[in-house]
């Protein structure tokens, strides 16, 4: 921690004379064993308000906006409403994007996927999603979730951030700020994307979806590149091997130490620790990576693209080995869901990606004992109109952004699986049962981890800020 | 690590002595707004029992439980009462506030009450006043009034100054400060061997006058500006803003004064008679994120980017937080919702459309923006300009003259029916999207949805001549889409030129002209629905014998399938003609307006071969004169709409909930705006200037401070307001402040003044007892020691290496990054790839850097530069692994310590030790000690043996980075001096200001 951080400066006095005098007494030996202050891994605390469910979280973000009505929610009465526009009873003056604010007429537009009831629980999923129909009863299914944008990029800022403009520290920053990191090798915070094949040139993602904001930057998501190193500049340069680094950094920790002896600076010996902890990572950021000791079954259960790297099935492998080794936040991020038009082949090709891999990765980690004590979260930043954008026809629909209601599921630590919360209106439109916002949710992901999010704040410009901003029920109902 | 309590922390070095009456800004506000406010402050919806805390009066006249406080008298105290209190209902703050008063603040209320309970007015908001200089016991220290400040207040904490850094360290420290980058090995010997008693004025002297100064101080600028290479939203497509960027640098190094500064950058083109490099200035409120996602609504957007232009105005002058009162009155300081709105007023007369320059015809911009012109460029539009005037103007003279034969023709076109004959599909090649050839044309369907293909058709026609082409998409129930971008017609490997003309209901040919320029930005979209079609007709320039045709047309945004058909006709080309002139041919010529008529004669004339070629000269003329116009360079600016739009009150912040009217004005806590000063950005860039106004000259003081110690006066740079940090030297602030409006607001002499004071000259050795006592360095009893900015440390290392190019402006530039960046987030876009610069665009300096905010380069956000979304005046400093990895293995470092060793073999003699050492020169400013030495050259050898040995290490090493080392030099022997070089560059030393 260095002395200039916001964090450190808002420690209390006794809390902060511990640890610049801890720093300050540490006399470099080699550099090696140093405690990692100010490091964005290893930070690790136990400061939970109450004890957790959830010791990690793996937020499998489907990023575009999956349509509910296709996947989770059955609308079957919507059939005798083909083609007709969509009540006015039922829109009640709802903003639209301007793709569709100038359509003359909004007509409904019935799924055309068959639904059927799943698991003890029988929560309903369509045909599009074989494998995940086949742990319903680990998913809790919520269908009553809104939110306050209508389009991508605040959408998706405000899931991420709890606000819809840029600035404010994301889901996983906040995490790795309140509770530090439980592995002292790896990032708290790791980001994988990947494309969708229903639709490659779909929304874009950003930086600052895993942004610290205003937090110490430090606790930003890492990005896992899928080409190349997946920690940026982790591989040493050709000619300079592990020993060869070994040597040099031990030279260059003399050298920072002689200088030290000098300036007596304790962040010099911050920095000694720095680079210790960036060896440390050029051994397990590979090790992590290297899948070639999974067996055949555990890679045949993710399906066929699971050895491509940068796509969703390796990423949800990954996403396993991340979990193993404790780090606290893996957010995957699926592009291509949002399906103006040609949603029918489009949404085929999405859950083709993504069906299986999710479904192997709950069982995986169930396998493993590692679901008890890990949230797994999935869904998208809104849902979609149940009028058609475009011409309505009989295989063929698009559907618009809809932030009144949509689909998510919770599963694993702390949640009450083969369950469904909430409902909606006939034509999907407006939440009938238990409305859940997006504070609610994020309000309840915080919870899981052992956090108040009333508690949960950051002094910036002198307002204390929190991940819910003044808003946030804990929703009760997803307790186990 | 949950709660916090940020206040504590400062208390240790600003609390009141033992004996000393409190001072109510210093000791109680702090308690008070940030415990007390949010219920019982200035926002006056949100006060609880009536009971205001923040004024005397108000306290006094107390709430529904009466009079907050009888002063002198805590005991009595309604506030203590409830303080006190261990009934969860009764206690203040409430137990779910989670705002419990520690013990200490406590007994500093009661202490207050019973001292008086006297209000003070917050310091910010006071008139600064020239306080005298303080008087010191250690005179001879003092080298300006800086440190009379300093000195006074350490004497009076019984501590004593450090002693002055050596040079060598001076000459670094404020080389680094003034310029960003390190000084030379020769201007480091100039300096040692100057033994003038004003030897280092003469040196700050040197550095002012540098032009890497602009550059430096640009790029605290720019943070503040949020300037980025691109709008920030969604796909992120680029903007040109550079060429405000450069004007900054300039103003910098030309020491615009700080006013004139701020009065061409908020209102530059309301000046009277505005230079171009004025309204370039403008530039800086347009730096704010813009939004281009099709599906918006542009009101909200425009919104937000007044609300930016406030809240970044408020910060960067007033260091005040506004963005509180953008939805409520602001719960801690003086300001309402009321005075937000009316300061967005003075910003929402810009002519802007509230959506991004999605599909702008003129380059990337969005309006309003400057057109920039080189000399050639304004002379070659002239030119075209006058050709296509002239043209015109011989059109309708020749339209005149041809207007004979107008009945005949019409009745002609009346009566004969275009014939088209389908051509045979005999192949279709289109990439990845399906074809199916059928006997009624072509299905093909897009790849996916939104991309991209080429639809290569070999079509067979049987028919004899033809003059024309007509291409087709029809729906056949299939509900695809996509935009004709180009198209070109073969007659083997021949291209024929085509000419875009309307029969029927074609595609209007305004459009399809667009589809042959070749610039393929049209918006030509082809969406049919049941029985409606679209066609585009395009007339051969010379009619063909029929043959088979190859047919290529490239498509975008393609979604779904459609049935395509080609056809051709050999109809007299003076009969094509769009549905209206039909319909008035067929009309009876007795019924015909007069205005019919001479529509009717005026279209006939243009099918005459010699208008035909007068119009094709005007289109080709018009061709080029848009593409040369698309190469004019552009940038942003502000400009005002000619009549004001109305601005309202928005209710809790929301674009669609429109409360009261305002209109500009300044907030009233500060001082009004002057009677006779105009209304709009003019009137208030001049009260931000306004030496009435008691923040601006105190905030900018307290900026540049920062920027040579790391922190400012007040830590807070961004919240001079009740929640900020109060000053850690008032009355140093009040007189820099002072100071700096009486130079005329003089920057550089600001910059002097701080960095030749005796504490900023002071050695940064830390000991034991000052580090336990000022941790933080608040209180200056040390020099500043603080890790550099990412643009600095790069800099550093490519000019010591001798890589750096020191082209000041221009373009941003794009130097190595790793690739796959862009590609993972952002796909089927030209926004999604980087395409890394060439030659001198690599070794640049990093504020030229190619800045995209969705991914901003990776290496500055490691070493904690901002997204640049929005403003930002302080950055945080942090230590992580990631900025090792960097340093070690990024190319840029990689190559730059090839070049740095290729330095030390050229420049260091024979040795390795005198080579080592030139290295540390070059870096350091300093020769190593010999311990170092011994480390260094031991690393040296022990690296020598190694690639000895390693021919394949040693050449690939060698080829980290596209610039080349002389060859002639040793390899092994290079590669090993390039990880000691390498060690040199990661040296704490190294990326530290010392």
């Amino acid at each position: 921690m260095n002395c200039n951080d916001h964090a450190f400066l808002n420690l209390n006095a006794d809390q902060r004379f511990a640890i610049t005098r801890r720093t300050f007494l540490q006399r470099s030996a080699g550099g090696i064993g140093l405690a990692a202050l100010g490091s964005l891994v290893g930070d690790a605390r136990a400061n939970t308000h109450f004890a957790p469910k959830a010791k990690r979280i793996i937020y499998l973000f489907q990023s575009g906006a999956p349509s509910q009505m296709d996947l989770f929610d059955p609308k079957p009465g919507l059939e005798k409403h083909r083609g007709i526009d969509l009540p006015d009873s039922i829109r009640r003056g709802q903003r639209l994007t301007t793709m569709t604010s100038g359509q003359k007429t909004f007509p409904v537009a019935p799924s055309m996927f068959k639904f059927t009831q799943h698991g003890k629980g029988g929560a309903w999923m369509s045909e599009l999603l074989p494998h995940l129909s086949g742990v319903a009863d680990d998913l809790c299914v919520v269908r009553s979730m809104f939110t306050e944008a209508i389009n991508h990029d605040p959408a998706i800022t405000f899931m991420q951030t709890g606000f819809q403009l840029a600035g404010r520290p994301s889901i996983g920053s906040w995490l790795g700020y309140g509770l530090g990191s439980e592995n002292a090798d790896l990032p708290a915070y790791v980001v994988l994307t990947s494309f969708g094949t229903g639709r490659r040139d779909d929304q874009p993602l950003y930086d600052r979806l895993w942004s610290a904001g205003f937090l110490p930057s430090k606790h930003q998501g890492v990005k896992f590149r899928n080409t190349g190193d997946p920690v940026l500049y982790l591989s040493n340069p050709p000619g300079v091997d592990r020993e060869t680094r070994r040597e040099t950094l031990d030279e260059l920790s003399a050298l920072n130490g002689k200088r030290f002896d000098v300036l007596r600076d304790p962040e010099i010996q911050t920095r000694v620790a720095q680079y210790e902890m960036a060896f440390r990572m050029q051994a397990s950021v590979p090790d992590l990576t290297d899948i070639s000791t999974e067996p055949k079954s555990v890679l045949d259960a993710y399906g066929p693209d699971v050895k491509t790297p940068g796509t969703y099935a390796a990423n949800c492998l990954l996403a396993r080995r991340l979990a193993e080794r404790d780090v606290r936040f893996v957010q995957l991020f699926h592009m291509g869901w949002d399906h103006h038009g040609g949603l029918p082949n489009a949404i085929r090709g999405q859950c083709r990606d993504t069906d299986q891999p999710t479904a192997a990765l709950i069982r995986d980690l169930k396998q493993r004992g590692l679901l008890e004590d890990t949230l797994i979260v999935w869904g998208g930043e809104f849902g979609r109109t149940v009028y058609s954008q475009g011409t309505l026809t009989a295989d063929n629909y698009g559907r618009d952004h809809h932030p009144r209601c949509f689909t998510m599921f919770l599963a694993g630590a702390g949640v009450k699986g083969g369950t469904t919360l909430g409902a909606t209106d006939e034509f999907c439109y407006n939440i009938t049962e238990n409305p859940v916002h997006v504070h609610d949710l994020n309000a309840t992901i915080l919870h899981l981890m052992g956090v108040d999010h009333t508690r949960l704040v950051y002094r910036y410009q002198g307002r204390d800020f929190r991940l819910t901003d003044i808003h946030g029920e804990l929703v009760k109902p997803i307790l186990a | 690590m949950i709660r916090r309590a940020a206040l504590i922390a400062t208390a240790l070095t600003l609390g009141a002595h033992a004996g000393e009456k409190l001072a109510f800004n210093r000791d109680v506000r702090p308690i008070l707004s940030d415990k007390c406010f949010a219920c019982h402050g200035p926002d006056a919806a949100q006060r609880k029992g009536k009971l205001r805390l923040d004024q005397r009066d108000a306290a006094l006249t107390g709430g529904e439980s009466g009079a907050a406080f009888v002063p002198g008298k805590p005991d009595e105290s309604e506030v203590m009462k409830r303080i006190v209190s261990t009934d969860r209902d009764e206690v203040m703050p409430p137990p779910k506030a989670h705002k419990a008063l520690t013990a200490a603040q406590r007994e500093t209320l009661r202490r207050w009450i019973s001292e008086g309970a006297e209000y003070e007015p917050h310091w910010a908001f006071i008139a600064p006043k020239r306080a005298e200089l303080p008087p010191v016991k250690n005179a001879a220290w003092v080298k300006n009034a800086v440190d009379r400040f300093i000195l006074a207040r350490l004497e009076r904490e019984g501590l004593t100054p450090s002693p002055e850094a050596d040079v060598a360290t001076l000459i670094r420290r404020v080389t680094l400060d003034l310029t960003g980058l390190p000084p030379t090995p020769e201007e480091v010997n100039t300096f040692l061997g100057d033994t003038g008693a004003d030897a280092y004025e003469r040196l700050v002297e040197r550095l002012l006058a540098s032009p890497r100064y602009g550059e430096r101080m640009a790029i605290d600028w720019l943070d503040a500006a949020r300037f980025a290479d691109s709008n920030g939203y969604q796909v992120d497509r680029d903007r040109e803003l550079w060429p405000w960027r450069d004007w900054v640098i300039r103003a910098f190094n030309e020491n615009k004064p700080f006013d004139q500064f701020t009065i061409e950058q908020i209102a530059g083109d309301l000046l009277p008679n505005a230079t171009r490099d004025q309204r370039i200035a403008t530039g800086f409120h347009r730096n704010h994120m813009m939004n281009e996602e099709g599906g918006i609504i542009a009101e909200e957007f425009l919104a937000e980017y007044t609300a930016d232009r406030v809240e970044t105005t408020a910060t960067v002058w007033l260091a005040q937080t506004f963005n509180c009162a953008r939805c409520h009155d602001h719960k801690y300081d003086p300001f309402t919702q009321r005075d937000f709105y009316a300061m967005k007023a003075f910003f929402h007369n810009v002519s802007e459309k509230g959506i991004g320059s999605y599909g702008s015809p003129i380059r990337i911009n969005a309006p309003p923006f400057l057109r920039l012109p080189t000399d050639e460029q304004t002379k070659k539009l002239a030119t075209l300009d006058a050709d296509i005037a002239a043209a015109k103007k011989q059109l309708v003279t020749a339209t005149a003259e041809a207007n004979s034969g107008t009945d005949e023709w019409a009745q002609r076109l009346a009566t004969t029916e275009m014939k088209w004959t389908p051509g045979e599909f005999v192949k279709v090649e289109a990439g990845k999207a399906l074809v199916e050839v059928r006997p009624d044309g072509a299905r093909i369907e897009a790849p996916n949805p939104g991309s991209a293909f080429t639809a290569n058709c070999s079509v067979r026609f049987s028919a004899g001549r033809a003059t024309a082409l007509k291409i087709e998409c029809a729906d056949a129930g299939m509900s695809g889409t996509a935009r004709w971008l180009d198209v070109r017609v073969f007659v083997g490997k021949q291209q024929l030129k085509l000419r875009a003309v309307e029969s029927g209901d074609s595609i209007a040919k305004a459009e399809l002209t667009k589809t042959l320029d070749g610039a393929k930005q049209t918006f030509t979209t082809v969406a049919p629905r049941e029985a409606k079609s679209f066609a585009g007709v395009f007339e051969f320039a010379e009619p063909i014998a029929g043959t088979d045709l190859r047919v290529v047309i490239d498509a975008g945004y393609g979604s779904g399938p459609m049935l395509w058909r080609i056809a051709t006709t050999g109809s007299d080309p003076e009969l094509f003609a769009p549905s209206a002139i039909l319909a008035l041919a067929k009309k009876d010529a007795a019924k015909r307006t007069p205005a019919e008529k001479k529509r009717l004669a005026d279209f006939h004339a243009q099918q005459s071969p010699a208008l035909r070629a007068l119009d094709d000269r005007i289109t080709a003329l018009t061709q080029q004169r848009d593409k040369l116009d698309r190469e004019v360079q552009t940038t942003l600016v502000m400009e005002e709409l000619p009549q004001p739009r109305q601005t309202f009150v928005l209710m809790r912040g929301a674009y669609d909930k429109p409360g009261d009217e305002v209109t500009a004005a300044t907030p009233a806590t500060l001082p009004s705006l002057a009677a006779d000063a105009p209304r709009n950005r003019l009137g208030l860039a001049r009260w931000l200037v306004d030496p009435a106004n008691p923040l601006p000259a105190r905030v900018t003081v307290n900026r540049l401070w920062q920027s040579v110690f790391g922190a400012g006066l007040v830590k807070t740079a961004e919240d001079f307001g009740a929640q900020g940090e109060a000053p850690s030297h008032l009355e140093l602030l009040d007189w820099l402040a002072m100071e700096f409006v009486h130079t005329g607001w003089d920057v550089k002499a600001m910059m002097r003044l701080v960095v030749t004071s005796a504490t900023y000259r002071q050695s940064s050795r830390l000991t034991a007892a000052l580090h336990e006592r000022d941790p933080e360095n608040r209180l200056l009893a040390r020099g500043p020691r603080f890790r550099l900015a990412g643009e600095a440390i790069r800099d550093q290392a490519l000019a010591a290496s001798g890589l750096l190019v020191g082209r000041i402006g221009g373009p941003s530039v794009k130097p190595y990054h790793p690739p796959g960046l862009y590609e993972q987030v952002v796909a089927g876009s030209s926004a999604g790839t980087y395409v890394q610069g060439k030659g001198d665009e690599l070794h640049r300096r990093s504020l030229y850097t190619y800045w995209k905010r969705s991914v901003p380069n990776p290496a500055m956000l490691t070493f904690d530069a901002p997204f640049r979304e929005t403003c930002t005046v302080r950055r945080p400093r942090t230590n992580t692994p990631l900025q090792a990895l960097n340093l070690m293995n990024d190319p840029t470092y990689v190559e730059a310590a090839r070049f740095l060793a290729q330095r030390m073999m050229r420049e260091g003699g024979e040795s390795p030790e005198s080579r080592i050492a030139r290295g540390f020169q070059l870096v350091l400013a300093r020769a190593p000690k010999s311990a170092e030495l011994a480390v260094l050259t031991a690393a040296y050898v022990r690296a020598l043996g190694e690639f000895r040995s390693d021919a394949a290490g040693t050449s690939g090493l060698l080829k980290v980075g596209e610039a080349t080392t002389d060859t002639r030099l040793d390899a092994a022997q290079l590669a090993a001096l390039t990880t000691v070089a390498s060690t040199i560059l990661n040296l704490d030393e190294t990326v530290t200001k010392e």
